[in-house]
């Protein structure tokens, strides 16, 4: 299943060994795969990632390409569907449930939590759907089958930075001030990513099992919105379930998202736990991807 | 084989699909009810079972063992052909090897790059342009992005769509999409390559460049895999064929000898059609065709005619109405749709005479050495004279194959690459000659 080393080319006495040199040329620039049933876990070949990098590419175009194909608006709706959810929250929340922002403008408060939500709420879905979707291909050809749930991951970061123009805009309005916290961002972003990966890995491999997943999906995005601090502040939480509520790795990153952009103390208390969980999240995902990957072709 | 550098190994190799067992019907409405509730756990288990092989009984009657311990080794340079009826294993012997799935046990070790074609067009999505789609097929395929960037005019020269190229794909014809994406196949530069019934796509005439450039990629030294249906194909571009039957190589040889195995083997399938029921036979009230066969020499129904034997055609019908006159008569059509010929029952016997009711066989002999090599059509008509009124009109009722062996006294004598033309009448040559 996996690509061996060059060494497993020497175990096997070649016909036409001249002398020792010539040999390991051989083997060293041919591309050995050796094939085996699969068994147990499998780990993450990283080099083989790298080498299908270009597709990485052109399957992100591709999702991009034609999430907005056939559209009026194009890549207007990058911005109009966080806009319009920061629009609804902002007077439902905001305006009507008076929830207490800390003296913070509701708007400013949940456009820095929506953006991030709606990348991850959209690439977690789409990830978790990555399989299904392609399963034609699957059949079809081989490459490594990680990319699948990844690609969203990558692809929805551009509606990610397009979506920060809202941001641009209201920080324009309320006079916001660029602060050193923005050093963080990239680690927000990144942790940002991981979960999405993390989840939408899981999602996948059990999708292709198990199509239930299509219609918990919903439920599941919703249940993920209210866990995190989108429409409130995690400073409403009763202490004692401080830890347990930050295990959320959502809490983390939304939070985290807030304090760095809003250029508030940044939350670390928050953002430690919702990392240990993201790793171990990220790494499992991996693990049980890997595992289900060997029948995925053939339980579609 | 020994002396050779080899491109693939496998040994042993074996896959088990579980087909999962006949659902029990519940028989009462309670029953059905009880099993709806219960079907959450019933479906999880049977979902598990599908890729769990812990308990691998090799005699479960859920198990179906596609391949069933195949060993075999393909030197570099190799063009290897993989024939076998369908569900005989060759396309999941393909699947294990592309890595698209794995063995349930056994193992194979294949040095250098490979490409596997199942499909032309994998990944090709509508909304992209033509453009977009080669880049994005391209990578699929395993080809770098810089690679195509280099290969990008010839692509697009071979497909000839060099018009549409920024058009979005769900603005092409079907056969121009193909051909696109067949461009991108064709420039694929592996070491290895295996195909999967891949030609049998696209216009003719595509179809035909597309069977030249593999010639050419046999030629260029890669190893090639290729998995067909199209004997002839398969007779012309490899130098060794491996049957496959019961997920088992059954044989392994030279293309003539394990082509004409195959075709031993192979009995009847769609070289004949028969009509038990009268009411569903094709026809009318007059006459209703009962039976077309296609028998070999030795007067077997047979997929498959050795180029250079008879055979022959064997239509039944039964007369309902008497008195009236029948014109019998089949015509052949090539893989290319064109018409060869048509042939008029000739027994002097029934010719301008009225029929009494019953049963007729009429059988007309083609001669070997005439037919080209192919897949060749067999249509069907009856009809009444005096107006001449069609009774029976059948279009590709039955197929059949015209295979050249190769054994060198066929119209072909040495030649071994693809001959043109419809017919290949074996002809009296003469050759003169005089010193200048």
């Amino acid at each position: 299943m996996r690509e061996g080393s060059g060494s497993a080319g020497n175990c096997r006495p070649t016909p036409v060994k001249t002398d020792g040199k010539a040999m390991r040329t051989d083997a060293e620039n041919t591309h050995i795969t050796l094939i085996k049933p699969a068994s147990g876990w499998g780990t993450v070949d990283f080099r083989e990632l790298v080498e299908y990098r270009d597709l990485f590419h052109f399957l992100a175009w591709r999702d991009i390409k034609i999430l907005y194909a056939q559209t009026v608006l194009g890549f207007a709706w990058a911005v109009l569907n966080p806009a319009i959810h920061i629009i609804i929250f902002s007077v439902v929340f905001g305006k009507v449930a008076k929830v207490p922002t800390e003296g913070i403008p509701y708007v400013l408060f949940s456009t820095v939590a929506v953006i991030p939500w709606t990348y991850m709420s959209q690439a977690m879905t789409q990830s978790s759907q990555s399989l299904v979707q392609g399963q034609n291909m699957l059949g079809k050809i081989y490459f490594p089958r990680l990319i699948f749930p990844i690609t969203p991951v990558l692809a929805r970061l551009v509606d990610f930075g397009i979506s920060m123009l809202i941001l641009l805009g209201v920080s324009i309005y309320y006079h916001l001030e660029p602060t050193w916290n923005l050093v963080f961002f990239p680690l927000l972003v990144v942790m940002m990513m991981s979960v999405a990966a993390g989840v939408g890995m899981w999602l996948s491999a059990m999708a292709i099992r198990f199509r239930d997943v299509k219609f918990a999906m919903t439920f599941v995005i919703q249940l993920l919105m209210y866990s995190a601090p989108i429409v409130y502040s995690a400073a409403s939480i009763p202490p004692q379930y401080r830890i347990l509520y930050s295990l959320n790795p959502l809490v983390g990153v939304i939070e985290g998202f807030r304090a760095c952009l809003l250029g508030l103390p940044m939350p670390w208390p928050y953002i430690w736990p919702g990392l240990f969980t993201t790793v171990v999240l990220l790494c499992s995902g991996a693990m049980y991807f890997k595992r289900m990957e060997r029948v995925f072709v053939d339980v579609i | 084989m020994t002396d050779k550098v080899l491109a693939i190994k496998a040994e042993n190799l074996s896959k088990c699909y579980r087909i999962g067992l006949k659902e029990a019907l519940p028989d009462s409405l309670s029953g059905a009810f009880f099993e709806f509730l219960k079907s959450p756990l019933k479906n999880y288990r049977k979902f598990r079972s599908l890729y769990t092989f812990d308990d691998c009984d090799v005699e479960a009657e859920d198990l179906i063992w596609a391949l069933k311990g195949v060993s075999f080794e393909v030197g570099r340079g190799e063009v290897v052909g993989i024939i076998g009826r369908n569900g005989a294993g060759k396309s999941t012997l393909l699947k294990v090897l592309s890595r698209i799935t794995s063995p349930t046990s056994g193992a194979a070790e294949i040095r250098g790059r490979i490409s596997s074609l199942l499909e032309v067009g994998t990944g090709f999505h509508h909304e992209l342009t033509g453009r977009e789609n080669v880049y994005l097929n391209g990578t699929i395929l395993g080809m770098r992005k810089t690679e195509i960037d280099r290969k990008f005019d010839a692509i697009v020269g071979f497909s000839g769509i060099e018009k549409f190229i920024d058009t979005p794909v769900k603005r092409y014809s079907s056969g121009m999409m193909v051909r696109l994406a067949f461009s991108v196949a064709a420039h694929l530069e592996p070491e290895i390559l295996m195909i999967d019934e891949v030609l049998a796509v696209g216009d003719l005439e595509f179809q035909k460049k597309c069977l030249n450039k593999m010639e050419d990629v046999g030629q260029e030294g890669r190893t090639v895999l290729f998995v067909s249906h199209n004997l002839p194909a398969v007779t012309r571009l490899c130098q060794r064929v491996i049957l496959v039957d019961g997920g088992r190589i059954v044989e392994d040889g030279p293309p003539g000898a394990v082509v004409r195995k195959y075709l031993n083997a192979e009995q009847g399938g769609g070289a004949a059609q028969e009509w038990t029921d009268l009411g569903q036979a094709p026809g009318g009230p007059v006459v209703r065709l009962r039976a077309i066969r296609v028998r070999n020499v030795e007067g077997e129904v047979s997929e498959v005619v050795d180029i250079r034997s008879r055979f022959g055609i064997d239509i039944e019908y039964e007369v309902l109405q008497p008195d009236h006159q029948l014109l019998v008569r089949f015509g052949l059509r090539n893989e290319n749709g064109d018409l060869i010929f048509v042939s008029f029952e000739q027994d002097l016997e029934w010719r301008d005479r009225p029929r009494p009711r019953g049963r007729y066989r009429s059988t007309a002999w083609v001669p070997g050495n005439l037919l080209a090599e192919g897949m060749h059509y067999l249509n069907c008509f009856i009809s009444t004279i005096k107006p001449e009124t069609n009774q029976v009109g059948e279009y590709s009722i039955v197929a059949f194959q015209v295979v050249d062996t190769l054994e060198g006294d066929s119209a072909r004598g040495s030649v071994g690459r693809k001959i043109p033309g419809v017919i290949r009448p074996l002809l009296e040559w003469e050759t003169r000659f005089e010193a200048i």
